[in-house]
């Protein structure tokens, strides 16, 4: 890995997004959020309120879910990143058929980062009780749904794998 | 939201990161990035220069050395909880990691960092006062320990001087005869407080620390002194919180007036003090 011993504007990156490796120059102000939707074009994992209130932008960073607008990408370096897309391939993933059951989604903006809490949640409990979902899902507001449906949506696919 | 420009290094150890500290103006350093990188944007801080810790795992240790809890300067709020030296050692610096924001906050934000920033409303500020914690601060000369009531110098200021680091953040265990307590009212189930207080008792000598009635975190020495080697029950709490409101000087704004602040630092003091009792009691 690359160690800068002089501060520079603009860094090499490397970074694993999704299982495939990207080498990008991008200057140190670039926050992560951007970087995954301009540079890499992964437009799946949104910008809310660009405050780090809001948790649209969630995504795994070494496996933990992140607010990606803060984070810069030159922190990312060396990272594996999962955003949305890298959750399931063509099929929805047993939590992202739980959404559509339940119908956890109203306008979707806030989905995508409900789903990268919600996933880091199971992987962690694969069980979560009502309680434990909600704490996990405390950093993603949703302003449609008032919440319930995706509650249960998270615990029924976490019944679901148990 | 773009943020103005910004150099950017990342050492890969802590030498280093001192070196580029001191040797670059406007340099800052960068932790978890959770309320940083957000005033970035806002334009309330615009470092010329990031000094990203985030490959210095050796300042993310948290181990138990004789009877004091080590932490390093950036451990995540997250590895705090799950600590088991926490657990043993003080477990109440997990249970408040546990009310700071949320899991993604959590996961990137450190101790280092939340203490660093010094907003008069977070939540370890006032709880390491009355922890009596030490901080260890890495600069070119060397190395210097100052005590929690010395660290925090002013809003938003510490005693890290330009070209310091903060390391490490030392707390002594508790241990039998000994309680911790921290209560107060928040902005939202987990957000910053619009008063606190933490309060800390081994072997009746108590330590009491109110957030959000000052620029730092205000000891309440005379009610410390009140409670000294009595036993603690709720009268004898509320007794000795009386008359602490009006010799306090808190701010007013949006969410609390001072006169507000200072019920909510007497209450605050109240349930801190009686939940460190309990604990006390085993």
């Amino acid at each position: 890995m690359r160690v800068a011993a002089t501060p520079t504007s603009s860094q090499i990156v490397t970074v694993t997004v999704n299982g495939t490796a990207y080498e990008r120059e991008v200057p140190a102000r670039r926050l992560l959020v951007h970087f995954l939707r301009d540079d890499l074009d992964l437009t799946g994992t949104h910008i809310g309120c660009d405050t780090g209130s809001c948790g649209a932008c969630t995504v795994h960073l070494d496996g933990v879910a992140v607010k990606s607008c803060a984070v810069l990408a030159v922190q990312a370096d060396g990272a594996q990143v999962t955003t949305v897309e890298g959750l399931g391939d063509d099929e929805l993933t047993p939590l992202q058929q739980s959404f559509s059951d339940h119908h956890a989604l109203q306008c979707g903006y806030c989905t995508p980062g409900m789903l990268m809490s919600a996933s880091a949640l199971l992987a962690e409990n694969a069980s979560p009780t009502e309680e434990e979902v909600k704490v996990g899902l405390q950093g993603n507001i949703c302003r449609c749904t008032g919440y319930w449906n995706i509650v249960e949506a998270v615990v029924a696919a976490g019944k679901g794998s148990a | 939201m773009l943020l103005r420009e910004v150099s950017y290094a990342r050492p890969a150890s802590i030498e280093e990161a001192v070196a580029l500290l001191s040797e670059h103006e406007g340099a800052r350093a960068l932790a978890g990035g959770q309320t940083l990188v957000n005033v970035m944007k806002q334009r309330a801080a615009s470092p010329d220069v990031l000094v990203d810790l985030g490959k210095l795992d050796e300042l993310r240790t948290i181990s138990v050395s004789g009877t004091t809890l080590q932490i390093g300067a950036m451990a995540t709020l997250a590895s705090i909880m799950r600590s088991s030296e926490v657990e043993v050692s003080r477990p109440i610096l997990a249970e408040v990691a546990a009310t700071i924001a949320d899991v993604q906050v959590r996961n990137r934000g450190t101790l280092g960092g939340n203490i660093c920033v010094n907003d008069p409303t977070n939540h370890f500020p006032p709880l390491l006062v009355a922890l009596g914690a030490s901080m260890t601060v890495l600069g070119t000369g060397g190395e210097r320990t100052l005590t929690a009531d010395e660290f925090f110098v002013g809003v938003f200021e510490t005693a890290v001087g330009e070209g310091e680091l903060l390391t490490r953040i030392d707390v002594p265990a508790g241990g039998k005869g000994a309680g911790d307590g921290m209560a107060g009212v928040t902005l939202g189930a987990h957000g910053t407080y619009v008063a606190n207080a933490a309060a800390s008792v081994a072997d009746g000598t108590w330590r009491i620390a109110l957030g959000c009635v000052g620029a730092v975190p205000v000891r309440a020495t005379a009610v410390e002194e009140k409670l000294a080697g009595a036993d603690v029950d709720e009268a004898v709490a509320r007794t000795a919180v009386e008359g602490l409101g009006a010799t306090l000087d808190p701010p007013s704004d949006v969410h609390a007036s001072a006169d507000y602040r200072r019920s909510l630092a007497e209450t605050s003091a109240v349930r801190a003090i009686l939940q460190a009792a309990e604990k006390a009691r085993g």
